[in-house]
């Protein structure tokens, strides 16, 4: 019998701890396809967060290295410092670890012109630690911390990680994307792809930003977290290209 | 080989890059800016990386990031910035990654001031960051034995893989000396002497040579297996790298302990002393982790020594180490200041006088 499908190799046999519904499975694998198609033969290091996909080392099948929380662009920079521009190096973060905590490391990596890639995974909520209020927490959603919704007079409204990396000099390609629905899961990995290839090609820094939903900590069913994230997430963070050297 | 007359820090950032350092990873911060300086203008001559951080906090990551592919790594710093390594530091302890990390110490605590002192000895040796760990941590007192400790800190940090921390006052990297520096190691990095580094690795490959630098071991059992290797390891650097520098212990009256360059000015107050008729000893540790307890206990379990001066450039933090040492066995004083003004040879002698004379 032919073979028409083959898991990636670069994605290990372990079992995903994610809940159900969770966009990280999907983007994992996205990543993992890319790199395979890449045949780098090894030549790629990983660097996993903390927060949900703090066990990102475990699913990755290459060199990995788990990062303090919010360091994850620091670690990365020493890696590919070392290891030059025949490896692949990317950070996989999500919106708390990135958002927050790695506000200075992600700006810095990105005002270095650092020639890595990073997938920033934006659910808009804290989920590892569960549901606490992110900095991309939406205006009015619910979390734990902020049990009547954001308040933006308290809080002040969300960050836009895209357009203010986009903003920094030396950031080369910056795209948002989102895993709502088949064809922009394939933009996604297109996305991802251009990234990647452009960190090999000794461009600078590129972040690919993924709108993915957290049905547990938004409290909603599977596909009803993926209408919220059309209905809330999307208007408020549009899709599309916020920086492309290469295009200008 | 000829001497030369070196500033403490340019002699102590050469000895890194002669020791096969290649990568430094660093914030600006006084008095040990002119590390940095120094890097930035010698790394790019032998083909190293010199790269100024955005922050301490990311200065040591980077060092985790580098030294996870298994090269030479290093950083320094002073005080205040040494503090915002500390979460990386225990991620460095807690995932086995060689690296060096210097301490220039200023006064503290807070932003203190920028002058010499031995405020952070309860950091460098107690932990720091969070978790049971430990540092091979060195407290030189001259820039000569800085460079030559320096020049078998990576072997030590690889084959134990534990971070090495050179404790190390103000005085010791502003001062000039004149200094022999060793030849150039040929260093270059080896997977098959570094299994665990990431190296370059693919599906297909030896699954147990897969890099992963991590310290997250989330189920109870095998975190606790992880630390009891830490432990069994640290057990290994006990019983192997204690250092430390007698001075005219035997048949002793009295005991100084000091550290790093306190220890000189002890030197020169035993000088006098001995000119007056009064027999004092040092015992010095180089090594304040491990602590030299057993051989500080050997010297003080004399019959010739009444008791026992602890002298440092603090409010007394080795102290408590000397006093676990000794066990009650002989009475412990104490002689330091905070606010980085350096004990002097007459204020040490004065206060051996004085206990002489059971004040």
């Amino acid at each position: 019998m032919a073979v028409v499908f083959e898991k990636t190799k670069y994605l290990t046999d372990k079992v995903f701890h994610y809940c159900p519904g969770c966009g990280h499975g999907i983007i994992h694998r996205l990543v993992a396809e890319v790199i395979d198609e890449m045949n780098l033969n090894g030549k790629v290091i990983g660097v996993a967060p903390v927060g949900c996909s703090v066990f990102a080392y475990d699913y990755f099948n290459c060199d990995m290295y788990e990062a303090a929380h919010g360091r994850a662009p620091a670690v990365a920079t020493g890696v590919k410092r070392v290891v030059g521009k025949d490896t692949l190096v990317f950070t996989y973060q999500g919106d708390g670890d990135l958002a927050s905590i790695g506000t200075a490391e992600i700006v810095h990596v990105a005002h270095r012109g650092e020639k890595i890639s990073t997938i920033f995974v934006n659910n808009a909520i804290y989920g590892m630690t569960g549901g606490q209020m992110a900095p991309t927490t939406l205006v009015g959603q619910k979390a734990t911390t902020c049990p009547k919704g954001r308040d933006e007079d308290w809080c002040g409204k969300p960050i836009k990680m895209a357009e203010m990396l986009s903003a920094v000099p030396s950031s080369y390609y910056i795209e948002r994307c989102a895993v709502n629905n088949t064809a922009n899961i394939n933009k996604t990995k297109k996305a991802i792809a251009k990234a990647f290839r452009l960190q090999m090609e000794g461009k600078g820094f590129c972040m690919v930003e993924v709108l993915s939903p957290c049905p547990t900590n938004w409290g909603l069913a599977p596909t009803e977290a993926m209408k919220w994230l059309e209905d809330n997430m999307m208007p408020y963070y549009p899709l599309g290209v916020f920086k492309d050297k290469e295009a200008e | 080989m000829a001497l030369t007359l070196m500033k403490g820090s340019e002699a102590i950032a050469e000895a890194a890059i002669r020791a096969g350092a290649r990568y430094f990873f660093g914030y600006p911060i006084t008095p040990q800016t002119e590390i940095p300086e120094y890097m930035s203008a010698r790394m790019p001559e032998v083909g190293g990386c010199f790269l100024q951080a955005e922050s301490e906090v990311a200065a040591i990551n980077m060092v985790y990031g580098a030294g996870g592919t298994g090269a030479r790594v290093i950083t320094s710093s002073s005080s205040p910035g040494v503090s915002l390594k500390q979460e990386g530091i225990s991620y460095c302890a807690g995932a086995n990654v060689p690296c060096v990390i210097i301490n220039v110490m200023r006064g503290g605590p807070g932003l203190g001031n920028i002058q010499a002192s031995q405020g952070d000895y309860f950091q460098g040796t107690k932990g720091g960051g969070n978790g049971d760990y430990h540092l091979l941590t060195f407290a030189p007192s001259s820039v000569q034995e800085f460079i030559d400790l320096m020049m078998v800190a990576y072997d030590k940090a690889e084959y134990y893989r534990i971070p090495v921390l050179f404790l190390a006052d103000g005085i010791i990297a502003q001062m000039m000396e004149p200094v022999e520096l060793p030849e150039m190691v040929d260093f270059k990095i080896d997977p098959e002497k570094k299994p665990w580094a990431c190296t370059g690795w693919q599906p297909g490959d030896d699954p147990e040579k897969r890099g992963i630098i991590n310290s997250i071991y989330i189920d109870t059992e095998s975190l606790a297996v992880h630390n009891d290797e830490l432990q069994a390891m640290y057990k290994t650097v006990i019983e192997n790298e204690q250092q430390w520098e007698e001075f005219n212990c035997e048949g002793a009256d009295y005991i100084i302990t000091a550290f790093g360059t306190v220890a000189r000015i002890a030197k020169s107050a035993i000088t006098e002393l001995k000119a007056q008729g009064i027999n004092v000893g040092l015992i010095r540790p180089i090594t304040v982790w491990p602590f030299p307890y057993d051989a500080i206990k050997k010297v003080v379990a004399q019959d010739s020594v009444k008791a026992v001066l602890d002298v440092e450039l603090n409010e007394g933090q080795m102290l408590e180490d000397v006093k676990l040492a000794i066990g009650g066995a002989k009475d412990v004083d104490f002689f330091g200041h905070c606010g980085s003004q350096m004990p002097t040879t007459d204020e040490i002698v004065a206060k051996i006088l004085s206990m002489k004379e059971g004040k």
